[in-house]
């Protein structure tokens, strides 16, 4: 990283087990993503009986992410995030300060993207949707949109995330989102 | 080769910590960017002579934690010491405005502007 770095910024990408998040991730970053963990420290959850005092347990989760160099002072992280119900705790603390997010699907597995895109909203969190084809014609993205209940002003694009060009795309659509509703503000 | 972190002994985390497993709100994000602001001392616990090292070029929590292998969690609580010993300094993301979370039209520019030279 240049040694003139003054602001780091976030996207994160979301979607189910297997959907293609660090492939994403991999296919744009100028490292190979790297890994990292978030503890959480569940209060409570046992009761050790031999002593009457509670336990903690706690609860670990590893993300992926990678860097993109916007410019000599800004630098973009993305963060591949499971979309699973399980992993709430870990949201909270993504989320705050992305940018936006992407959601990735997978027509295999359109159910998976329900949660995350229900916490988006939640969240007020601004996204679009990208469909990881794996080389699947069979599904247009009007059915894609009309599965996952998307609302019309939600960018939905087709993707192939192991390529970089495709990945870039769908990043750049983000982006230009976040600009046409930050400026329409 | 550097041990996993999931195989990471929780009584070696306990003591890096001084046994506190957080803190208060920290203002610190995972992508705060954080700089060395003096070189290691004599005496220094050992994981903040890391830090010091590492940062001497701008680096983010989610890296730093990265590199030391340890949980975020871990990481964030050695900055503050840092911070608070004025070891280092922490550069924040730009806080979205209030009601919106929509981060403003000229930054968003600068970020497509780097994205279409990828």
């Amino acid at each position: 990283m240049a040694g003139s770095t003054t602001t780091g910024l976030k996207i994160v990408i979301v979607g189910g087990f297997g959907v293609g998040k660090t492939t994403m991730v991999k296919s744009v970053s100028e490292i190979r993503p790297l890994s990292t963990e978030e503890t959480l420290t569940l209060a409570g959850e046992q009761v050790d009986d031999a002593r009457g005092v509670e336990r903690k347990s706690t609860t670990t989760v590893a993300f992926d992410f990678g860097r993109i160099s916007l410019n000599p002072e800004m630098v973009l992280y993305l963060f591949g995030a499971p979309g699973q119900e399980r992993f709430w705790f870990l949201w909270d603390r993504l989320f705050t300060g992305t940018l936006g997010a992407v959601v990735l699907v997978d027509t295999r597995r359109l159910a998976d993207s329900w949660y995350a895109i229900d916490r988006l909203e939640h969240h007020r969190t601004p996204f679009v949707v990208a469909h990881n084809r794996f080389g699947d014609p069979t599904h247009s993205l009007d059915q894609v949109r009309d599965a996952l209940d998307l609302s019309s002003d939600v960018p939905l694009v087709e993707c192939d995330a192991r390529r970089r060009e495709s990945s870039k795309a769908v990043l750049i659509t983000l982006v230009n989102h976040l600009y046409a509703l930050s400026s329409a503000r | 080769m550097a041990p996993r972190l999931e195989d990471e002994n929780p009584d070696r985390l306990y003591m890096v910590t001084g046994g506190r497993s957080s803190v208060a709100d920290d203002g610190l994000d995972l992508v705060t960017i954080i700089v060395s602001e003096c070189d290691p001392t004599p005496g220094m616990q050992s994981e903040h002579v890391r830090i010091l090292r590492l940062c001497t070029s701008p680096m983010a929590i989610v890296e730093i934690a990265s590199e030391l292998r340890l949980p975020v969690s871990v990481v964030r609580i050695l900055l503050c010491d840092l911070l608070d010993m004025g070891r280092i300094t922490a550069r924040s993301p730009r806080p979205a405005p209030a009601e919106s979370r929509l981060p403003d039209p000229e930054l968003l520019r600068q970020v497509l502007v780097g994205l279409e030279q990828l």
